[in-house]
């Protein structure tokens, strides 16, 4: 039987030797599996967790990749370990990955990386790859196979020894109100050459102020045809050749794949080396980059568009579950009360309760979780082990392992609440506010690549963690505390976050809660203002429907266009104001092109006067200054500045009215700073010649009759206008 | 024992990943699995069909659970089981000859005591119809008593072995593991012949000039169909073309490449087809004990449709699709809901999913079930490697194929040992 064996093998390995030359191609497939993302999205809950291990229709999300490797039938996966690399060695030590009969998994662990890129050019010098490789990070879910698009990456790589790279993409049709995709991520404009598959260019982070893309003309020269796509999703899985590693090495500055890499790749042409690209139609890849992906992606998950890595397939040693009706899966052993509600699309862990009169949809409940009664879930990820009280309400929102909700306690939607949170009694957790044990780090690097630098963490957090803890318990309130600290209710326990620099109205773009039905009103509105910039003759793109009203218009004053004509004038003179400062343009030249403006907007010179100063006064805002004097400062100078344009426009009386009554509403809604300062600046104006004093005295009498409300600024320069009737009674 | 862990874990692993596809492939691993795991069972003196009972359900509860959708796993597990109980009883009546005829009542006794005391439906069911049973095939082949052999199979083992056990040890020590490899060894032969043999059949049901309906692909009714063309017979085939899988498009080209007549239609046109048609011959993926068929998606608007034109439906399934299990059991998961983007393109339809606004759940909800369940009033036919049986039938079958006390393969502390 031995001896049988023997042979066999002997023949096998014969049979192998015989098919050398082809035995290069069918080298094991090898892949690198980055454990870390390097980015921050997933504060807070990151500081505690690496994101790879995060549950995703609770399996770590890790599993969706690794299995989905294996089933592409990859041999030997790289799993590149940095933040928490200690958490993920263990999880994949103790996880059924390590025994599995031709699949190994082997980790390589770092602390002091910070980027992909150092990443791949420390696996570089450990000299472990030999073949074509598959590029992926930990968090992405696929279903496809890798046969074709192997085959054709191999193919090319026969003909064009350049042609290093193949980047699956597929089709998803971004957002056109908020230009972004429905992953979350930015609106991504590639240029692929539509016979070869080429990709000849990528921009994921263009300019929509501009609304505009630049594409290089040389693309246009060299190539016959290209096809510029926006509704192509990144996949973030890479098919590279060996090169790729030494490219990186070489670069030494390489740091993102994609910002620097693939940019890098495509402008640099000395080199030549392309990167090309396969769609993927029927099968499903995304990566998980915020916590919008989170969501839509487990809302994939549970439609089953990433059929067999669902929950109801045990394909990594999840826990049995059963798929019922609408879409409803359930593990085993769940206590549910018979009053309680659990709607469509959700998933139940295993050993959790359920009280009477809950109402649960859309949601993905952990194991092992206690829910009381009267308790509303909606759209949310409650995590392991979560103690929910009678009454809470949940609404799109993120709850990690241990957290505690006491009766009554209300999360808006947004929230995060990373782990062992406590929430107090009857405590309302603002919007998109995110909750941790851990306090802020206070000196946050701005460089997006500079995550995770504090990878010893471990016995620290334990020990910030006991810390909140005893202050809590202890009643220790001491004043520094108390003042950082928000308070989360009585008895609860952890920090809000304040949220980062500028990220505050972007803050509804990546969260987990839909986007508000207001943002969507309102960035509908800011779009079409955006393509009437981009058409000027509004004409060639409106509809009929449009064409119309647009007749009326030219007749009918009091138009929502006009409106916005006036809005989009007011900004193309900013900008031309900005510039003339920035460029010194000479004054005459300024006025040329305010007066062309004018015309090409028909424009009345008030609108003109209204929209310089309008954009002096932004400028002088701008300036950085830090008391009210300063400010009026820098108001005096620019106002003596450019007073030669502002007085071009000022013709009549009128004229300077506008000026006053922009200015007050200036004052009143976009630059509050101004309005302590309107006498006096209104004093400075009437010094430099720009107003004249029956302007002035018109405006207030016109004031006279108006409400309370209305009357603030003519009371506040009260003082100087009646130093101004005072004088121009004794010239009479 | 490492030996076959590793055997088993692998292909759990297929199984958990639907790796394996179509139920004759899943049968035929399943019974070379399970005889590997036999075969390096160490078998003790005592007791010896209890411990490789226990070592196959061992085994087999984690086949199943694997993957619950694919019920020829459960099937071929208690299959294999059921074949060491009669190889067991076999050779405890070889050994204790005819000298036990009074046996006979006491273990009648027993049944009933059991069916009792257990109060599972099943298991009274099945203590009625072994009393009824014909003699199975393997008892006839065996040629042992008849009177003795039936009562005994259905009931519960340890008390049977406790007398059995008492007859004689050493002549079938080392027999019993021989015997039950042997058997296990014709059931793999049968699940591989089953398409031959259920096509030798072909001729009696297909005549001359006759239009034939099928659905889908299915080996076991290209193979029928070429065994009838091979035979001369000239008719005309239909294929419906199955979505969203479109095997059919598949058979439709394979039956072309054998010289047959073939006409591809769409599933919904089957209605309008099926005035003309003279015989449906389908395939499925399970047959359970009642009689119904659960077969891919489609087949239950076929199955009508040939209902209200009185056409025969007829489906073909090899003996390892018998399933003792009935419909209604919460064991039987029915149905696989498979990924929806076979029936539409994800990239196309990405508006309609983007949850970002609104109300945040999806208003489009994409199902794509992989099977129908047929009800066995609609059935005219089973053919199966015996040959061809009414819906009503179907239990006998089940009660030859299948012991009582294996129905239940999960809860092994009140099933049997």
């Amino acid at each position: 039987m031995g001896a049988q064996k023997k042979r066999a093998a002997a023949a096998a390995a014969a049979a192998r030797v015989s098919e050398d030359p082809d035995d290069l191609a069918r080298q094991p497939l090898q892949a690198i599996l980055l454990a870390d993302s390097f980015t921050t999205k997933f504060r807070p809950i990151t500081l505690e967790r690496p994101k790879v291990l995060l549950p995703l229709v609770n399996v770590p999300m890790i599993n969706y990749t690794l299995a989905w490797l294996e089933a592409a039938g990859v041999a030997e996966v790289f799993v590149f370990c940095c933040a928490h690399s200690k958490q993920v060695i263990d999880y994949l030590e103790n996880s059924e990955w390590f025994s599995q009969p031709n699949f190994t998994v082997k980790t390589i662990e770092s602390h002091n990386i910070i980027s992909a890129g150092d990443a791949l050019r420390l696996i570089y010098e450990q000299n472990v790859i030999h073949g074509d490789f598959v590029l992926i990070s930990g968090d992405t879910v696929s279903n496809m196979s890798l046969t074709q698009a192997l085959q054709e990456h191999k193919e090319r790589k026969k003909k064009d020894n350049n042609a290093v790279m193949t980047m699956i993409i597929k089709k998803s049709k971004p957002s056109p109100i908020t230009r972004q995709s429905r992953l979350g991520t930015d609106e991504l404009f590639m240029a692929i050459d539509p016979n070869t598959k080429q990709l000849l260019y990528y921009e994921d982070k263009a300019d929509h102020s501009k609304g505009t893309i630049c594409l290089d003309k040389m693309l246009l020269a060299e190539n016959p045809s290209i096809s510029l796509h926006n509704d192509k999703q990144d996949c973030y899985i890479d098919i590279c050749s060996p090169e790729v590693l030494s490219l990186f090495t070489d670069n030494f500055d390489y740091q993102h794949l994609r910002r620097h890499f693939v940019k890098g790749l495509l402008l640099d042409d000395i080199m030549g080396y392309k990167i090309f690209t396969h769609e993927i139609h029927s099968s499903y890849a995304a990566r998980i980059d915020n916590y919008r992906s989170y969501d839509i992606v487990s809302k994939d998950i549970i439609q089953r568009w990433t059929y067999p890595y669902v929950p109801d397939v045990k394909f990594c040693g999840n826990r049995a579950t059963k798929l019922e009706r609408r879409g409803m899966y359930r593990a085993l052993e769940i206590e549910q009360s018979r009053s309680a509600q659990v709607g469509s699309f959700t998933v139940i862990g295993y050993g959790t309760k359920i009280g009477s009169n809950s109402k649960i949809s859309d949601s993905v409940i952990g194991e092992g979780c206690t829910i009381g009664s009267n308790v509303l879930i909606e759209g949310s990820y409650i995590w392991d082990n979560v103690i929910i009280e009678d009454g809470c309400e949940l609404r799109h929102v993120i709850v990690c392992d241990g957290v505690i909700m006491k009766a009554g306690a209300v999360l808006k939607p947004g929230v995060v609440l990373s782990f062992k949170v406590v929430i107090g009694e009857r405590f309302v957790v603002p919007a998109y506010s995110k909750v941790s044990l851990l306090q802020q780090p206070t000196v946050h690097d701005s460089d997006e690549e500079l995550e995770y630098a504090d990878n010893s963490s471990g016995t620290v957090e334990f020990s910030s963690i006991q810390g909140t803890a005893d202050q809590s318990n202890g009643e220790m309130t001491s004043e520094s505390s108390e003042a950082h600290k928000p308070k989360l209710g009585t008895g609860g326990v952890g920090y809000i976050w304040s949220i980062c620099e500028g990220g505050q109205e972007e803050e509804w773009r990546h969260s987990v809660a839909p986007i508000p039905e207001d943002k969507l009103t309102e960035l509908s509105e800011a779009m079409d203002d955006d393509q009437e910039l981009v058409t000027q003759d509004r004409t060639a793109l409106s509809t009929s429907g449009e064409l119309i009203s647009d007749s009326n218009a030219s007749e009918g004053d009091d138009n929502e266009d006009s409106k916005d004509d006036s809005v989009y004038f007011e900004k193309e003179v900013e900008a031309t104001f900005l510039r003339a400062v920035e460029e010194n343009v000479k004054v005459d030249h300024v006025i040329l092109e305010v007066n062309s403006l004018r015309l090409s907007y028909n424009m009345t010179s008030a609108d003109c006067a209204g929209a310089v100063f309008y954009s002096m006064m932004k400028l002088a805002i701008k300036t950085p200054h830090s008391s009210a004097s300063e400010l009026q400062q820098n108001t005096a100078n620019i106002i003596t500045t450019w007073q030669k344009l502002l007085k071009s426009y000022l013709l009549e009386i009128d004229e300077e009215i506008e000026i006053i009554l922009k200015f007050e509403e200036m004052c009143l809604e976009s630059a509050k700073e101004f309005s302590p300062l309107f006498a006096r600046i209104l004093h400075i104006l009437y010094d430099k010649d720009i107003l004249q004093e029956d302007a002035i005295l018109r405006w207030a009498d016109e004031k006279e009759g108006a409400d309370e409300s209305d009357k603030v600024f003519v009371r506040q320069s009260e003082k100087f206008i009646q130093w101004l009737r005072e004088a121009s009674e004794e010239e009479d | 024992m490492p030996d076959t862990q590793v055997l088993v874990n692998d292909f759990l692993n297929k199984l958990k990943k639907r790796k394996i596809e179509g139920s004759q492939a899943t049968a035929r691993q399943t019974a070379e699995l399970l005889r590997s795991v036999i075969s390096q069972q160490r078998v003790p003196y005592t007791n010896q069909a209890g411990a490789l009972i226990d070592a196959v359900k061992a085994v087999g509860e984690q086949l199943i659970a694997a993957n619950p959708v694919e019920l020829a796993v459960g099937n071929i597990v208690r299959r294999v089981l059921h074949i060491i109980r009669e190889e067991d009883l076999s050779l405890t009546t070889a050994a204790i000859g005819g000298l036990n005829l009074s046996a006979v009542s006491d273990d009648e006794n027993d049944d009933d005591r059991d069916g009792d005391s257990t109060l599972s439906a099943a298991a009274v069911a099945a203590a009625a119809r072994s009393t009824l049973r014909p003699p199975s095939l393997q008892t006839l082949l065996e040629d042992t008593p008849v009177s003795a052999a039936v009562p005994q199979t259905s009931s519960s083992g340890g008390d049977s072995e406790g007398k059995s056990k008492s007859a004689d040890k050493s002549s079938r020590s080392r027999k019993l593991k021989h015997d039950v490899i042997e058997a296990v060894n014709e059931l793999i032969q049968d699940i591989v012949t089953c398409h031959e043999q259920i096509a030798e059949q072909a001729v009696e049901h297909i005549h001359q000039n006759e239009v034939i309906l099928t659905l889908g692909s299915s080996r076991t009714v290209l193979e029928f169909l070429f065994a009838a063309k091979e035979k001369k017979r000239s008719f005309r085939v239909f294929v419906a073309e199955g979505a969203p899988r479109y095997q059919g498009h598949l058979l439709a080209k394979e039956l072309v490449a054998r010289g047959l007549q073939t006409t591809l239609i769409t599933d919904s046109a089957v209605f309008a087809m099926i005035s003309r048609v003279n015989m449906v011959i389908v395939g499925a993926h399970a047959v359970m004990a009642n009689g119904g068929v659960i077969a891919p998606v489609g087949m239950n608007l076929v199955a009508l449709a040939a209902q209200k034109h009185a056409v025969p439906f007829v489906v073909l399934a090899g003996s390892h699709k018998l399933c003792p299990l009935y419909p209604h059991n919460p064991e039987v998961l029915l149905n696989e809901l498979r990924s929806p983007s076979e029936l539409l393109d994800f990239g196309e339809f990405s508006d309609c999913m983007d949850f970002g606004s609104g109300s945040g759940s999806p208003l489009l909800h994409v199902v794509n079930p992989a099977f129908d369940y047929v009800p066995p009033k609609l059935v005219s036919l089973f053919i199966t490697d015996t040959g061809g049986h009414n819906p009503s039938y179907m239990y006998r079958l089940i009660a030859d194929y299948y012991s009582a006390d294996d129905l239940v393969v999960q809860r092994r502390a009140t099933a049997g040992n």
